[in-house]
């Protein structure tokens, strides 16, 4: 069992006045009992400390969770950018060879936190106030009373003071007047916290034969807002699984979009397609490589810089690979299949052997950590939207490319006709290595995206061919609108499925149902249309 | 096979330069014992293996240095199963009839280490498995030097419904879908029902080797801890963990929310890594490079130092079963040296009640079912990537074949 509110519920409106006037200062003994010990003393010096809390605490409780605090010898330091300072005499000290750092378990660390968050309550700063009240609706059971109606008293904004009402209803749930509890149940219908359900449901256990709310009204009312509450959170909960299931589909189209080019258009069946892709992840490695040595200032805008360069490099391998080997084979596809896997073997062996066989580490730029709060159960990952945000881009560009240029007429006359765009001056053999190298090219910006979600390692490729060719030959060779439909619908269904079966049934369920629809309509969801058909 | 012959002649070399150069005259006089070393250099499991393979020849050039066992310098077979499980059998079998070896130090995955057992059987091997591993298993012609479940997942799931651990009443096991993790998990369920845990209060997720799309799943970890106090406790194994850490983190995650405990992540898995979102995520194993004692400070230099001279630059950090490996290797020279024979009867029966001072800080020893009683720690994950303890097991643990929480089986 938590033991709630052991720190916090000492914590009485009148040791708050003292936040405000600050007269008293943290000892140096003080600091010790609460960074060393064993955590139930430490436990007991933190809650000793706050009932005359000071600024000085503050910052402490700060280092103490930033791992910026050891004890020398019975002395603590505290860490001042690289220097050792010793918190009893502000003097700068080297630290001796027994120095050790303090170690905060979870359950300390969630005590300091908490005590962290009941000192900024009070703070000048809105930003401050904002993430404490967030802090402690986070885990309302361990928050005082006492505490929340002092802050209810002298704060002005909004937002903190909804939020801060609601803890009070969370707080009142264990009051000992069944009114008040009732007024809490009621209000809190209108909570979002997942925290806030499950104090609801503690209240209703009966596990051991007796119920921990004895009032049935009140009961009945926890179970009401309980139900209202669930309803919200199933809602989020859906707007999740969708997310997840465009995500999943944008990462499906982006790596399969390449193949929608050299595969559906030109017809090459290109097994090393997915060494492409691997070959844009790790030009993004060397190119943050670049900037941690020449521009280690700029380092979180190296994934910039590698987007174009991923695709540069991904295509002129590609159109490398095309005019060497792939030329000779147009129109014996098996011929194809293996040269193809062939270069697929040669491309993993080259990395492995200029990069070593280990995965290497490319890093999430801060922009891409994180993520956006909807609601309390839902934050949607920044990585997971810039890289949708992405998928849109490069389909559209594409789009443009094959629908507007003459570089796309061309193509498209190619893939239509090839003898007859040859009789009218298209040059053929340019056509297909550049059409080529866009394919490989896209394929290179996949491997960019794929850094910031996956790993990088020389068989990182062989993951993605298969579902490559799964979205393509699902949505109807030649036929872009087919590829974002296949890809998009695979992403959902899946991740539905996995919700009810889990991941490995629904891959494996996922398979089964492509292997019928292709029994049924060979030709996918979108069939290409005309004589082309034929050709 | 080229490639087996280079490092074979090469590593040859090295111990040889290295012997030659510090006892010409030992190493003149007696015989060199060959030992095999059977770690994957290539393919998924290399990523792991290829330390302790290097670390194996460490140990052995260690040894030679000081005078070899009983004045006999210790020649290194090595070979490559390339993550190819039937050919772990293959490759051991040639070590054994061929290349003669008195012992064999390799294997990591359990199906790896399942695929050799005939081998050894047949031709009365000796293998050091270097691994925490499931268990259930006591072959005598395995030394089992890495933990049984009973040293690391059972006391890592009692520090989690501690206090300390956070009070967890709900358990989120997620893994891999293999022998290991579904063997740990069904030990880990008898064990929670036996603390009174319901089954509803019991999630159990596999995912698929190299599975990298953990959004739902971390959801579902979300909704699951909704209910009450959850900890998660994961035998995620290989490159999976880097995808799932980041989810966890993106998706705002706290150690202090929802405590995670890996099994199979240590400081090798976490030197790629950008750890600070994982600071506070837990780990159990026997060892850590953050000990403070002298054995380690001196295990963990001579490393830095190995590393260094040999240009590993992709291995800068000590770990668990590289410490295993370690113990395996001066046990095996131990018992040798008692037996005053390298045949594998004899080194088995002189092994039982070998001890070692370890670099875990505790002298280790072999039981009889030739696994060890070795201390068990809980690590807290720095922002450094190397681990804090934040507790320990009173005393050595002994290693126990069979977990009393499952049914032993019938033919074993």
């Amino acid at each position: 069992m938590r033991r709630p509110g052991l720190v916090l519920r000492t914590l009485l409106g009148l040791t708050l006045l003292a936040v405000v006037h600050a007269a008293y200062a943290l000892t140096p003994q003080e600091a010790l009992a609460i960074a060393g010990g064993d955590t139930d003393s430490r436990i007991a010096a933190l809650r000793q400390a706050v009932q005359h809390p000071d600024p000085q605490l503050a910052t402490f409780l700060h280092k103490l969770l930033n791992d910026e605090v050891q004890i020398d010898g019975g002395m603590v330091q505290v860490q001042q950018g690289n220097d050792w300072i010793n918190l009893a005499t502000g003097q700068a000290v080297t630290p001796s060879a027994n120095a050790e750092g303090v170690v905060n378990n979870n359950y300390v660390r969630k005590q300091l936190e908490s005590a962290r968050a009941a000192l900024d309550l009070f703070s000048p700063s809105r930003a401050a106030r904002l993430k404490a009240v967030r802090q402690m609706q986070d885990d309302p059971a361990s928050v005082d009373r006492g505490l929340v109606e002092q802050a209810l008293k002298i704060e002005r904004d909004p937002e903190i003071r909804k939020r801060l009402q609601l803890l009070h209803a969370a707080v009142l749930l264990t009051s000992p007047d069944a009114a008040e509890r009732l007024a809490a149940a009621k209000e809190l219908a209108a909570s979002n916290y997942p925290a806030v359900r499950t104090l609801l449901l503690s209240r209703l256990d009966h596990s051991d034969g007796q119920h921990t709310e004895i009032d049935p009204t009140v009961r009945a009312q926890i179970e009401k807002s309980l139900a209202a509450i669930d309803e919200r959170l199933a809602w989020s909960e859906r707007l999740g699984t969708l997310f997840s299931g465009i995500s999943l589909g944008s990462i499906l189209l982006l790596a399969a979009l390449g193949l929608a080019v050299t595969y559906g258009l030109m017809g090459v069946i290109n097994m090393a397609q997915g060494e492409f892709i691997m070959l844009g992840a790790y030009a993004t490695y060397v190119m943050q490589g670049l900037f941690q040595r020449y521009l280690p200032a700029e380092v979180h805008y190296s994934l910039l810089a590698a987007v174009p360069f991923s695709f540069l490099v991904a295509g002129g391998v590609g159109m490398l690979v095309e005019r060497t080997i792939i030329r000779r084979l147009y129109g014996r596809p098996l011929e194809t299949l293996l040269a193809t896997w062939g270069i697929s073997l040669v491309l993993i062996q080259a990395v492995r052997s200029l990069f070593g066989p280990q995965n290497v580490q490319v890093d999430n730029p801060p922009w891409m950590s994180g993520g956006l709060h909807v609601m309390a159960n839902l934050i949607l990952p920044y990585n997971r939207m810039v890289i949708i945000a992405f998928t849109a881009l490069v389909l559209l560009a594409m789009g443009l490319l094959i629908a507007r240029t003459r570089l796309g007429l061309f193509v498209r006359a190619v893939t239509q006709n090839r003898a007859m765009a040859s009789c009218v001056g298209v040059r053929t053999a340019r056509v297909d290595m550049l059409a080529f190298g866009l394919g490989t090219g896209i394929a290179g910006l996949a491997g960019c995206a794929l850094t910031q979600i996956g790993n990088v390692s020389p068989e990182m490729g062989t993951g993605y061919i298969v579902d490559c060719f799964m979205v393509v030959v699902l949505g109807g060779v030649g036929q872009l609108t087919g590829t974002v439909a296949a890809a998009l619908g695979l992403g959902v269904v899946n991740t539905l499925l996995e919700g009810v079966a889990g991941a490995v049934l629904a891959k494996i369920a996922v398979l089964i149902a492509i292997i019928l629809f292709i029994q049924k309509r060979p030709q996918g969801m979108f069939a290409l249309k005309g004589r082309s058909v034929e050709t | 096979m080229k490639r087996r012959d280079f490092l074979k002649v090469s590593a040859v070399g090295a111990v040889a330069a290295a012997s030659s150069l510090s006892f010409p005259a030992i190493a003149a006089r007696k015989a060199p014992i060959k030992v095999g070393i059977l770690h994957s250099l290539s393919g998924t499991m290399a990523i792991s293996e290829t330390a302790l393979k290097d670390v194996d020849l460490m140990t052995i050039a260690e040894i030679n240095a000081a005078g070899g066992v009983d004045g006999h310098m210790i020649e290194p077979v090595v070979v490559d199963p390339a993550s190819n499980w039937p050919l772990f059998a293959e490759k051991a079998r040639q070590l054994i009839a061929q290349d003669k070896v008195a012992a064999i130090f390799g294997c990591w995955t359990s199906v790896s280490r399942k695929s050799v057992l005939p081998v050894l059987d047949e031709l009365n091997g000796l293998l050091f498995y270097p691994v925490q591993f499931e268990g259930q298993e006591e072959n005598k012609h395995v030394v089992y030097t890495g933990a049984a479940p009973n040293q690391q997942a059972i006391p890592a799931t009692e520090y989690l419904m501690s206090q300390d651990g956070g009070g967890a009443k709900r358990f989120f096991l997620l893994g891999t879908d293999y022998v290991y993790p579904r063997t740990t998990n069904a030990i880990l369920r008898g064990f929670l029902h036996a603390k009174g845990v319901k089954d509803s209060d019991i999630a159990e997720v596999y995912t698929p080797f190299g599975f990298s799309n953990y959004q739902n799943i971390v959801a579902s970890i979300k909704k699951f801890a909704s209910a009450g106090p959850t900890c998660v406790i994961s035998t995620i194994n290989g490159d999976s963990n880097v995808p799932f850490y980041k989810e966890m983190a993106n998706q705002g995650i706290k150690a202090t929310d929802i405590p995670v405990v890996g099994f199979s992540v240590a400081e090798q898995e976490l030197a790629g890594m950008d750890t600070k979102p994982l600071v506070g995520y837990l780990t159990a194993w026997n060892y850590y490079e953050s000990l403070k004692n002298p054995t380690n400070t001196k295990f963990v230099s001579a490393w830095k130092a190995w590393v260094k001279a040999k240009g590993l630059k992709d291995y800068p950090v000590t770990d668990d079963p590289m410490e295993a490996s370690y113990i395996g290797i001066h046990l095996w020279k131990q018992a040798v040296e008692k037996a005053k024979s390298t045949k594998v009867d004899e080194v088995r029966k002189a092994l039982v009640g070998q001890k070692f001072a370890a670099p875990d800080g505790y002298t280790v020893e072999v039981l009889p079912n030739q696994y060890l009683s070795k201390p068990v720690y809980i690590g807290q994950v720095r922002a450094d990537g190397q681990f804090d303890v934040v507790w320990k097991s009173k005393g050595l643990v002994r290693g126990e074949a069979w977990s009393p929480y499952i049914p032993k089986p019938k033919n074993a």
